[in-house]
């Protein structure tokens, strides 16, 4: 009975409160105060998505780590973890005090950022998104720790990772990404914007991120050489990795970062196209590796397990450029297409170029996001268009096969050819020089008797029976 | 004295624990098992990494040592020889060499009876 009454007291206290807000106009606020909230809760909701997005995309470090490692000997195990670390530490740093600047800070021709070192007169806002961009800074230098594995002196790799952070990649972001009106890509004052009559459109990266990271990863490869006993007169010999149980799990950890890669990418936890990207982005994956499986089991007979997981990130990297801009039916296409560059990509660097890529870093981000900028030209839908009608941020135009003819597709190819041009030669002055004055690649008997020795005095697996090679 | 000899049977790996049981069945359960690395007249066996060929030319065997009385090696012999067969190409061999002597460290019992 008491029970009952306790019960009833509180129900009448809330029918109360709910019925003097409802009748009471002293407690309404004006349309404009609404509006003011519901920005501010929206400014609010996007910040909170980019921590979360950049705390997935920081994750996708452990995640080349593990692939990295895996796909190399043990012997180089807590060399390449080094690397990889040092790499997340060296981008915190150098992106805070260089990198940020030169990519977005006040515009210099269209070509560089000038202020804003430090992070000097930041705000809430500003600390955000240069979190979200850290993390992405970092990556290019980690896929070229993968690509140069097992023999590069561990010194030269460190002075190289800072000049990536930088200088590599902020110059060639900020050409890209900076917004400025001349940027020399993208802005509407550029030049070669003007004369093509439309911007080029790099969602979140296959060209910023992974192409400039692949094609820098090409001049490290021809300079530093191939691993000792990798080509046996002129023929490739196969090394196998220590351990795929890791690779794979590596591999998954970046799909999965991949999520605040490029959903994060939407700048805006509100952008209507959020789950279109995301939906894209995995779709790619899944055609790249399941060509790849294909493929390596025709040819060979058996499904190749480390082949396939390039696959995964191929498609991945490949969709990251036009994830916002296309519809699932094209991201299911680049995926496959992806694949197909995967195998037939880390086939030629090995049987023609005669380059040692333990981890197939060129053909995944190099190659394939060469593919991503163009498929961009390909089958972008125009902002506006269909499902896009509500679109803000996409490649402006349609592509070449929705009827948008070859403006889009031309810049995009102008994008690939500067990725090549920029990412390759830059890297190949600055690694020249490293070799230079440090040195670019450890002595044979470092090389033998495994970096983790050399270079760390330590075994990653001290109490490991190894097989002697 | 009754002469004793050893038995080194090379077998597969995975072959150890069907060898370990039968010989315990037939009252045999002391050995000493050995990973070892070795390779017969094939020169080991093809393997492939991302999509090419190569050789494993040593392959991971098993080693396991037996003493016995020379009376009971041919049935040793015999058990061995059944749990490790597959009929594959690299199911192993086994050898017997003569012991000299045996000296059993806690008591100091020698030869017969220390086996």
């Amino acid at each position: 009975m008491v029970k009952k009454m306790e019960r009833l007291k509180k129900l009448s206290i809330v029918t109360f409160v709910l019925l003097i807000a409802l009748v009471s106009p002293a407690l309404a606020v004006t349309s404009d105060q609404n509006a003011a909230s519901i920005e501010e809760i929206k400014t609010t909701l996007t910040f909170m998505w980019l921590l979360l997005a950049s705390g997935l995309v920081f994750f996708m470090h452990a995640g080349f780590s593990l692939v990295e490692t895996g796909l190399t000997r043990s012997k180089n195990t807590a060399n390449i973890l080094m690397k990889n670390f040092m790499t997340v530490v060296l981008g915190i740093l150098v992106y805070w005090a260089v990198g940020w600047g030169i990519m977005y800070g006040a515009d210099a021709a269209g070509i560089i950022g000038t202020n804003q070192f430090f992070l000097a007169g930041a705000d809430n806002a500003t600390w955000n998104s240069w979190f979200f961009q850290m993390v992405f800074a970092a990556t290019g230098a980690t896929i070229v720790s993968g690509a140069m594995a097992e023999r590069t002196n561990f010194k030269a790799y460190l002075v190289y990772c800072v000049m990536m952070v930088a200088v590599i990649y902020p110059i060639y972001g900020h050409w890209v990404w900076s917004g400025a009106d001349m940027a020399l890509l993208s802005g509407a004052g550029s030049p070669i914007v003007k004369a093509i009559g439309v911007a080029s459109h790099d969602f979140a990266g296959s060209g910023v991120v992974h192409s400039i990271g692949g094609y820098s990863a090409l001049a490290g490869v021809i300079l530093v050489g191939a691993r000792i006993g990798r080509f046996k007169n002129g023929k490739p010999v196969p090394i196998p990795g220590h351990n795929l149980t890791i690779t794979f799990l590596g591999t998954l950890i970046l799909a999965l970062g991949w999520l605040g890669f490029n959903g994060g990418s939407t700048l805006n936890a509100n952008d209507p196209y959020m789950n279109l990207v995301v939906v894209n982005t995995f779709l790619a994956a899944a055609a790249g590796a399941l060509t790849v499986m294909i493929i390596t089991w025709i040819k060979t007979g058996k499904p190749d397990p480390s082949l396939t997981a390039n696959g995964l990130l191929g498609g991945l990297v490949a969709v990251t450029a036009p994830c916002g801009s296309i519809s699932n039916w094209a991201a299911l296409v680049i995926g496959l297409v992806a694949g197909i560059i995967i195998y037939v990509g880390v086939m030629f660097n090995e049987n023609k170029l005669k380059l040692d890529d333990p981890v197939g870093a060129i053909a995944v981000h190099g190659y394939c996001g060469s593919w991503g900028l163009i498929s961009v030209g390909l089958f972008s839908i125009g902002i506006g268009n269909g499902i896009l009608a509500d679109a803000t941020y996409a490649a402006a135009v349609p592509g070449l096969f929705y009827g948008g003819g070859i403006s889009l597709l031309l810049i995009q190819l102008i994008s690939v050819l500067v990725t090549m041009v920029w990412g390759f030669g830059i890297s190949y002055i600055i690694f020249k020089i490293l070799d230079a004055v440090i040195g670019l690649r450890v002595s044979e008997e470092e090389e033998i008797i495994g970096l983790d020795i050399s270079e760390h005095g330590i075994r990653a697996y001290p109490e490991y029976l190894m097989r002697e090679d | 004295m009754t002469k004793m000899c050893k038995i080194e049977a090379i077998i597969k790996p995975m072959k150890l624990h069907e060898v370990k049981d039968a010989l315990e069945e037939a009252g045999y359960p002391s050995l000493t098992v050995t990973d070892v690395k070795g390779r017969g007249q094939q020169k080991g066996i093809v393997q492939q990494w991302r999509g090419k060929k190569y050789c494993v030319d040593l392959l991971p065997k098993t080693k396991i040592e037996i003493a016995a009385p020379e009376d009971k090696i041919e049935e040793i012999m015999k058990i061995i020889q059944s749990s490790a067969y597959t009929g594959e190409i690299g199911d192993g061999k086994i050898f017997v060499v003569p012991i000299e002597t045996v000296v059993r460290i806690r008591t100091g019992e020698r030869d017969g009876d220390a086996l």
